[in-house]
């Protein structure tokens, strides 16, 4: 089943009772973020925290996801140390620039595998880019290791670099999301968007997820509960999208079972791309909980 | 000792209360005998009602040493009748008083005092908070208290079992010969409906106000022919802990996630339908609820029967936009429920016993489908605690917990899995206030569990494609958290006692060591 990355929540490494119950508010992954929100002071116990929330709490399905501070940062390198042990779903390294981040990080996070007995290369990590620098490096970084599952833009250094500020058009960032988008299809990994941080309006934020949709990102950060369910609304399919799917499908599977090779729907062929969007519309509806298997034959 | 009907150990004889009625179930004392009634009287006419002072009112009542007084908790944490009225009576002198209140908050944390001189050596209520309840938890009352449900009180009132001496109630608009109101003046607290059972049972009542208005005071809950003395004070309370403006919808997570869950088991219970009726309470998951629902109702274009209970300006807005008939109002949780009681006669003002009495010949309750209710601890039993605090210490109330579980078709708790690092699903509850058998699905904000009595809502959550825990499940999830909280040791002294509806003994509660 396609892994769903809609929903990113942000969730402060030093805050015990939302590392507790993050998992409960249904977002497909959590970020439990040692990094900007958590002050110099607060970092060790920060990283303490989670390193052990990880290794007692049973955090379900949901995706765990840690933001380490930068390796240029004196608490990165320890922060590696721990989380590689502590075995989130994927570490996430903030502030991307170059492929050689992405290389020196998956040499350490190698080396540490070997010493603790893991496989080496089965920690898995995603990079966020949040300068123009790393925008334009994006495919490289991209394809910079075979551990990267994922790139996310993050805007608020983003734009500050590109001397403007953020609007609610999202005008000044298109360029960037575009080219983040492009970078993660080429290389095949996922693609998250930015989080939207006026938590009250809701107007705003469920017009930029629409935008981004239509851009093709895979899902979004979210820094408030309240955020996820208008997420999740946005990326559910309509009833109209899943029917259509549903026949998609069927026709694959009668065309299988009669062998073949043609593919058609009331008298259209069926290609590939066609096939690829149905089968994702299902696995979202699934994940939305509109839709069934066994209603496929309905 | 006896087992009860939820398995606590009950002596059959209290010192300071007497013979004890183990409670057995819900519904199995079959009550004997009439109501009882107020005194009858002579009053001459024109007579002038109206007196001076809180003090002239309890010497012409004669209230003396060894009687029982009664008040109402109407203006809740902005309460100034309860104590200015047992300050009068230790300047007065009188001792050994009985004091039963609808309810206690923590405004009253000077009777402590009244405790320790001896003015007071009794009470019964449906409440007690800190510090009073701290206080009474290390012993300080010579007899236990009574702690009773909303139901429970106007029961023992309308039977006789509790005699009133003298009410001494605060209203919020008054004339000088005892018609009263609560939805008009400085301190309105809209319904009087806890009042208005001691006004008609109580052998003298005496009306307090702050707002003396020309007669007659009209509409009126509590009326002259009950009413001997009407006094005029400044303040009857604190506006601002009497009621609020409008009671706000939380934006907390956390009560969200659970509100969610709750109407997520709502409309998988099958009692979502016209002409459903509803209660909830005013804590932050309870209202948001009410929030959702009301967006279900317009959605599928449903339309509910009656709203009961407290009223917020939730559930008038629902009587409003004529998603529920009517609304029946013992006590209103803001401004804008007072406000609607005064001019909406659909909002309908009751007395407790009307709401809850479960020994008259139907209170309301009995129609509820669909009730939100709060819990301190709730057990493997679904046996609920909303008394004492996890440390064991009285502090918060049984209200109408007992009386709308009994009665509601669908009887929810909505809780937190965890509250301050204790688990709030445990093995045994530290008092059990409402037994199990009334409870039918705990929702917490890690999931939902149905009791096993109910296997009709089983089947409908499992068709509903509903996620469901055991609670015993649940139990072990909260104790993964939190770890098996250490038992709190108690003394063998026994500081109260919380009786059922039906006046048997559900638990005693014993002195913290």
């Amino acid at each position: 089943m396609v892994k769903l990355r809609r929903t990113m929540m942000y969730v402060t490494g030093n805050n015990p009772a939302n590392i507790m119950e993050a998992h409960l508010y249904g977002s497909d992954s959590i970020m439990f973020d040692l990094e900007d929100s958590v002050s110099l002071k607060e970092k060790d116990s920060a990283r303490f925290l989670v390193y052990n929330a990880l290794k007692t709490m049973d955090y379900g399905n949901v995706e765990t996801v840690v933001r380490i501070n930068g390796l240029d940062t004196q608490f990165g390198r320890d922060d590696l140390e721990a989380m590689v042990r502590a075995q989130p779903d994927i570490i996430r390294l903030p502030k991307t620039e170059t492929k050689q981040d992405i290389i020196d990080v998956d040499n350490m996070i190698g080396e540490i595998e070997k010493q603790i007995g893991l496989e080496v290369g089965s920690t898995k990590i995603m990079a966020a880019v949040e300068s123009p620098l790393g925008v334009m490096n994006a495919y490289e970084i991209a394809t910079a290791s075979k551990r990267l599952v994922a790139i996310a833009i993050g805007a608020e250094d983003f734009v500050t670099n590109m001397k403007t500020t953020r609007s609610p058009e999202g005008i000044e960032l298109l360029a960037a999301r575009s080219n983040l988008l492009m970078a993660a299809r080429a290389a095949g990994i996922y693609a998250l968007d930015t989080v939207y941080t006026n938590i009250k309006d809701d107007d705003g934020f469920m017009d930029e997820v629409k935008l981004i949709k239509q851009l093709g990102f895979d899902g979004k950060s979210v820094i408030h509960p309240r955020q996820i369910g208008m997420v999740h609304k946005i990326y559910t399919p309509t009833e109209k999208e899943i029917r259509n799917a549903v026949r998609v499908v069927g026709a694959i599977k009668e065309a299988e079972s009669k062998g073949s090779g043609v593919i058609a729907l009331d008298g259209k062929m069926i290609d590939g791309p066609v096939v690829d969007r149905a089968y994702r519309v299902l696995e979202l509806a699934k994940a939305s909980g509109v839709y069934k298997e066994e209603e496929q034959n309905d | 000792m006896t087992k009860n009907g939820v398995g606590r150990e009950i002596p059959s004889y209290i010192e300071g209360i007497g013979q004890i009625k183990p409670y057995e179930s819900p519904f199995s004392v079959i009550p004997e005998g009439n109501k009882a009634g107020a005194k009858l009287k002579r009053p001459l006419p024109h007579k002038n009602k109206l007196i001076d002072s809180i003090e002239e009112a309890v010497i012409k009542t004669g209230l003396k040493d060894g009687m029982t007084i009664s008040f109402h908790h109407h203006f809740r944490n902005g309460d100034y009748i309860v104590n200015m009225v047992m300050d009068v009576i230790a300047k007065l002198g009188i001792k050994d008083i009985r004091i039963a209140p609808s309810s206690l908050g923590t405004c009253h944390g000077p009777l402590v005092e009244h405790i320790k001189n001896g003015v007071i050596t009794r009470i019964e209520s449906s409440g007690i908070r800190e510090p009073l309840g701290t206080a009474i938890s290390e012993g300080i009352l010579p007899n236990p208290v009574i702690l009773r449900s909303h139901g429970g009180r106007a029961r023992a009132i309308e039977s006789g079992e509790v005699k009133i001496d003298v009410a001494f109630l605060g209203v919020p608009a008054c004339d000088d010969y005892g018609n009263a109101n609560g939805f008009s003046g400085r301190s309105a607290c809209g319904s009087l409906g806890y009042a208005m059972v001691d006004a008609k049972y109580a052998d003298q009542v005496v009306l307090i106000t702050d707002n003396l208005v020309t007669y007659p005071c009209l509409p009126a809950s509590i009326n002259q022919t009950q009413v001997d003395y009407v006094v005029k004070v400044d303040e009857v309370g604190d506006p601002k802990g009497i009621v609020s403006g409008a009671v706000r919808n939380t934006s907390n997570p956390k009560d969200l996630l659970i509100a969610e869950n709750a109407v997520k088991a709502i409309m998988a219970s099958g009692y979502f339908k016209d002409g459903f009726s509803y209660q909830t309470g005013a804590a932050g998951s309870s209202l948001a609820v009410t929030g959702f629902l009301r967006e279900k109702m317009i959605d599928q274009n449903i339309k509910g029967s009656f709203g009961l209970g407290g009223i917020t300006s939730q559930l008038v807005q629902l009587l409003d936009e004529g998603l529920m008939e009517g609304l029946f109002d013992t006590q209103c949780f803001d401004l804008v429920a007072a406000e609607s009681l005064g001019k909406n006669p659909k909002h309908f003002e009751v007395d407790a016993g009307f709401y809850a009495n479960a020994h008259n010949s139907g209170c309301l309750v009995n129609n509820l489908d669909i009730l939100m209710l709060g819990a301190l601890e709730i057990d493997t039993d679904f046996n609920v605690n909303v008394i004492s605090k996890s440390d064991g210490y009285i502090s918060q109330a049984v209200g109408g917990h007992q009386d709308t579980a009994a009665g509601a078709k669908l009887a929810v708790i909505l809780a937190p899995l965890v509250r301050s690092r204790n688990p709030i699903i445990v093995d045994k509850v530290t008092t059990v206030c409402t037994p199990g058998e009334t409870i039918d699905v705990v929702v917490t904000d890690y999931g939902i569990a149905v009791n096993p009595l109910r296997k009709d809502l089983i089947e409908n959550f499992n068709k509903a494609g509903l996620k469901t825990y055991t609670i015993n499940e649940l139990k072990d999830i909260a104790e993964k958290l939190t770890g098996k909280p250490d038992k709190i040791e108690f003394d063998d002294k026994i500081v109260g006692i919380v009786e059922y509806r039906d006046g048997s003994v559900i638990d005693v509660i014993r002195k913290v060591k």
